[in-house]
């Protein structure tokens, strides 16, 4: 472990929490135990279910019900070098309270739910502040007004007064950090602060997290999943799986000389998709015609005072068995550019144009509803929440088997074998079949979304964000399960998504979209180690590079909007 | 905030147009109309039955031989311009002096059911969410159940009995007989209020028990939410939090369930009213339908109607006031 001269400010031993099941204790967290000091970055890295969130959320006793800390101590070292056990102190009672939002304060992963809709930004922190010393009303709007002009939210003065609905989730997070550091914490807690959040908006909020961090003195927790994060903002770094520390050292070590096979495992799907070799060996021929091609295509919400451009005059080729990927943040209109495909909404103006089989140009936009449903047997769409695009009431044989019934193609004994190969395809058992979403993982339920997006064996599909929502070792694995398709049944794939590493890994080609244009196109590796655009050069500069040794994230490119 | 209630307020007026003549129509859907009812009762208490040229000459006289829109028209400018309901056929009478008395008293018994519904709901839907799955929250809901199960008119009958045989109070009616048919006075207020309580328990307790469902459902919800953790990751007191988030998010559905409880409640006073012989409008509502004596039936709808279009806006005004989503849209 790295040298510490000064003390910790927080201490946990022998952290445990069961969690009172109806089949009896379930342990979340499982004998951990650490240090965090004053100024330094703790990172607590694992995959969903590791119980990182449960150990952030026991520092202040505030794990939802059924959860209970059953062992451990969590020393608290006051400023007077007095120590407090906090996992002795009654969740509910008023000495703990002190703690919460003043000595430890916490910052959340989702900043839309994590404020109350309902009050304003102002009087969500003003509470805080009240709680914590004792000002009075107007002084306490004085320092809110301060602290938010200190996270960098312009005109302090109208913002307190907006609701978290007027504010975007970059802007949100910024207020809720300045909520945190109302009472100036010694010790600061962020649960996946960024996993919300845009490329660089992400880059952003980790610098002001790490300016506060010098200024203050802070002690940092951070609890991600994410590698990159890891190198760039950590000093140490302690891995947890199911419940249990399986290796705690400090970042240099954890990068260059990992020890235990976990987090190999870990660091190598994070490598594997910053390498972006996968697609080297793929020969496609060039002279090929395109299977899909879009021209000038516009679409326009709202009305000509009030409205918004969503996309704006994009055009491009896919070519027959190649990835094409389209990347760009939120708002960026690369979903509503996915839909317009399919004319899941109606374009505004261009033209979408279709080779078929017999290798027949389809005009897409004139297509009637019949022949429609015909284009949409031929392009399907996977979709990003597994657990969201699965009905929880049918059986995966009915979600798989659903599209070929629908279809009127296939029925009775023929429908079970074609489902038994699809599951075969995606790598599941033939046994599933009969068993309900709930009972799958993550991984496994986009194993299922996409069997069900082969099942009217397709030629194009378009995925949108469909890694997204899973875990960095699950998520190279339903790549790799792509790509091993695509070159098995030849297909052509839209690859939707804002994770540049995923789309560097899987994709050939590539279009950056900011605000509905396209603002560069490519290959794949051109674009991420060259690319030619100020925005697409922020863009890439802003994602965390997966080594401390190369901190690329803090010394990125700027975009500003207006200079453009 | 005030362009929001003003539109709300115009937008009213239309329906209020669409409902009136709704209204008319459905009075006039029963074959026959208040003529044919009326002869009918003169032909089986006098043996013979009048002439054709009476009957035809009644018809004129009511007004029942012009067409329907001329009727409407007739009835629904009254109303609008001079406050005249039309007479009321079978009274004999002005309807708005038959409505005038009773529509008060039927507010008055659905206002104090309402009061009743929110201040007991509230609270014990409160509790039921927060300590769910305890003993006292199972027998919350064993009584909701059992308040949602019992009709009305079985729960009146044995309030009356119980009133009467163990608390020796005379039940039904809204006064007793000696302030029956006095002035307003402070006397008969107390004694209004002696006999209120019953018909306010009759018809709230459905209602009741309804509410305590949706508020523990809703505010269940609440609980989990991110946002209750950020507010306890302030130190933030427990009521505090309860109070300042989930609750005042769960009043939500409370508060636009003031819309639909409005009408429930009125067409609970009728059957009610019947049964503990309540002065309100139900009873003579029925009996105006059964006799077709259109004015004051359709007078009565058309109120009833108005009214619940009232709680309508009362309540999406109060929901603007809790919800800022709703107030910026």
């Amino acid at each position: 472990m790295s040298d510490q001269q000064t003390n910790p400010v927080i201490s946990i031993k022998n952290l445990s929490v069961d969690f009172a099941l109806r089949r009896g204790p379930f342990r979340a967290v499982s004998d951990v135990s650490f240090d965090l000091y004053p100024g330094k970055t703790l990172c607590l890295v694992g995959e969903s279910g590791s119980g990182k969130t449960v150990t952030g959320r026991a520092l202040m006793q505030i794990i939802s019900k059924p959860g209970v800390i059953v062992e451990g101590s969590i020393s608290l070292v006051k400023p007077d070098g007095a120590t407090v056990d906090i996992a002795q102190l009654d969740p509910r009672g008023k000495e703990i309270r002190e703690f919460r939002g003043g000595d430890i304060a916490m910052i959340f992963q989702e900043p839309m739910s994590s404020m109350s809709p309902v009050h304003t930004i102002g009087s969500q922190i003003i509470e805080a502040i009240l709680q914590h010393s004792k000002m009075s009303k107007a002084e306490a709007r004085t320092r809110t007004i301060e602290l938010l002009a200190s996270v960098d939210i312009s005109e302090p003065e109208l913002a307190i007064d907006r609701y978290p609905f007027e504010y975007s989730g970059g802007m949100l997070q910024r207020a809720m950090i300045a909520m945190a550091l109302s009472a100036e914490p010694r010790i600061l807690i962020a649960d996946e602060p960024t996993t919300a959040l845009d490329v660089t908006t992400q880059a952003e909020i980790l610098d002001l997290v790490k300016r506060l961090q010098v200024e203050h003195g802070m002690a940092v927790l951070l609890i991600t999943h994410d590698m990159g994060i890891v190198a760039e903002v950590a000093d140490e770094v302690v891995v947890m799986r199911h419940g249990k520390i399986v290796e705690h050292r400090s970042v240099d070590d954890m990068f260059h000389d990992p020890q235990h096979a976990y987090t190999k495992q870990l660091l190598a799907s994070t490598m594997k998709l910053e390498a972006g070799a996968a697609n080297a060996a793929k020969a496609v021929d060039d002279k090929a015609k395109p299977i899909l091609s879009v021209r000038n295509l516009s679409k326009f919400y709202g009305t000509e005072k009030n409205g918004v451009q969503a996309v704006d005059d994009v055009s491009f080729d896919l070519l027959p068995g190649k990835t094409l990927g389209i990347v760009g943040e939120s708002g960026s209109g690369k979903t509503t550019l996915g839909r317009l495909i399919l004319r899941i909404v109606e374009p505004t103006t261009g033209a979408v144009s279709y080779r078929d089989r017999d290798g027949q140009d389809v005009d897409v936009i004139g297509l009637n509803k019949k022949r429609l449903r015909d284009f949409h047997a031929d392009v399907r769409l996977i979709f990003q929440d597994p657990y969201a695009s699965l009905n929880p009431r049918m059986t995966v044989r009915e979600i798989i088997g659903d599209p070929l019934l629908v279809n009127g193609r296939l029925r009775g004994e023929a429908l079970k074998d074609k489902v038994t190969e699809l599951l075969d395809l995606v790598g599941l058992e033939p046994e599933v079949m009969e068993r309900y979403p709930h009972a799958f993982s993550g991984g496994q339920r986009q194993r299922i979304g996409i069997a069900r997006a082969l099942s009217l064996e397709p030629r194009v599909i378009i995925a949108d964000e469909a890694t997204s929502a899973l875990d960095v070792s699950i998520r190279s694995q339903i790549l790799d399960l792509l790509l091993d398709l695509q070159k098995r049944l030849n297909l052509s794939f839209v690859f939707i998504s804002h994770d540049i590493s995923v789309v560097r890994y899987f994709c050939d080609d590539v279009l950056v979209m900011h605000y509905g244009k396209l603002v560069e196109s490519g290959t794949a590796e051109q674009i991420c180690t060259d690319p030619q655009q100020a925005y697409t050069k922020s863009l890439i500069s802003a994602v965390p590079n997966p080594d401390p040794r190369n901190k690329r994230m803090m010394h990125r490119t700027r975009f500003d909007v207006t200079a453009n | 905030m005030l362009r929001y209630i003003i539109r709300r307020i115009l937008y009213m007026i239309p329906t209020m147009i669409g409902i009136s003549f709704l209204t008319f129509m459905i009075i006039q859907l029963p074959p026959g109309d208040f003529l044919t009812t009326m002869l009918a009762y003169i032909a089986d208490s006098t043996q013979g039955g009048i002439t054709e040229a009476l009957e035809q000459k009644m018809r004129v006289q009511y007004g029942l031989d012009k067409p329907l829109i001329v009727q409407y028209w007739k009835w629904i400018s009254g109303i609008v311009f001079r406050g005249d309901f039309g007479p009321s056929f079978g009274w004999g009478v002005p309807v708005s002096q038959l409505i005038g008395d009773t529509m008060g008293l039927t507010l008055m018994v659905s206002l104090c059911s309402l009061i009743f519904v929110w201040g007991v709901s509230l609270p014990i839907g409160i509790y039921s969410a927060v300590n769910r799955y305890s003993a006292t929250d199972h027998l919350f809901t064993l009584i909701g159940f059992l308040g949602l199960a019992i009709p009305n008119f079985l729960l009146a009958l044995a309030l009356m009995v119980f009133g009467y045989s163990v608390l020796g109070v005379r039940v039904g009616g809204l006064f007793s007989p000696e302030f029956m048919h006095v002035d307003w006075s402070w006397d008969k207020f107390v004694d209004l209020l002696g006999h209120i309580w019953i018909p306010v328990i009759v018809i709230g307790t459905s209602g009741t028990a309804a509410l305590i469902r949706i508020m523990r459902a809703n505010l269940a919800d609440e609980l989990e939410k991110p946002y209750v953790v950020t507010a306890r990751a302030k130190g933030l007191p427990e009521w505090k939090i309860l109070f300042k988030y989930p609750v005042r998010i769960a009043m939500n559905p409370f508060v636009s369930t003031i819309g639909w409880i409005l009408p429930s409640l009125i067409s609970g006073v009728t059957i009610t009213a019947i049964v503990l012989n309540l002065p309100t409008s139900g009873p003579i509502l029925i009996q105006a339908l059964i006799a077709q004596d259109m004015y004051l039936a359709g007078s009565f709808i058309f109120l009833l109607s108005i009214l619940t279009l009232f709680g309508m806006l009362i309540s999406d005004i109060l929901l603007a006031l809790l919800d800022p989503r709703i107030r910026f849209n």
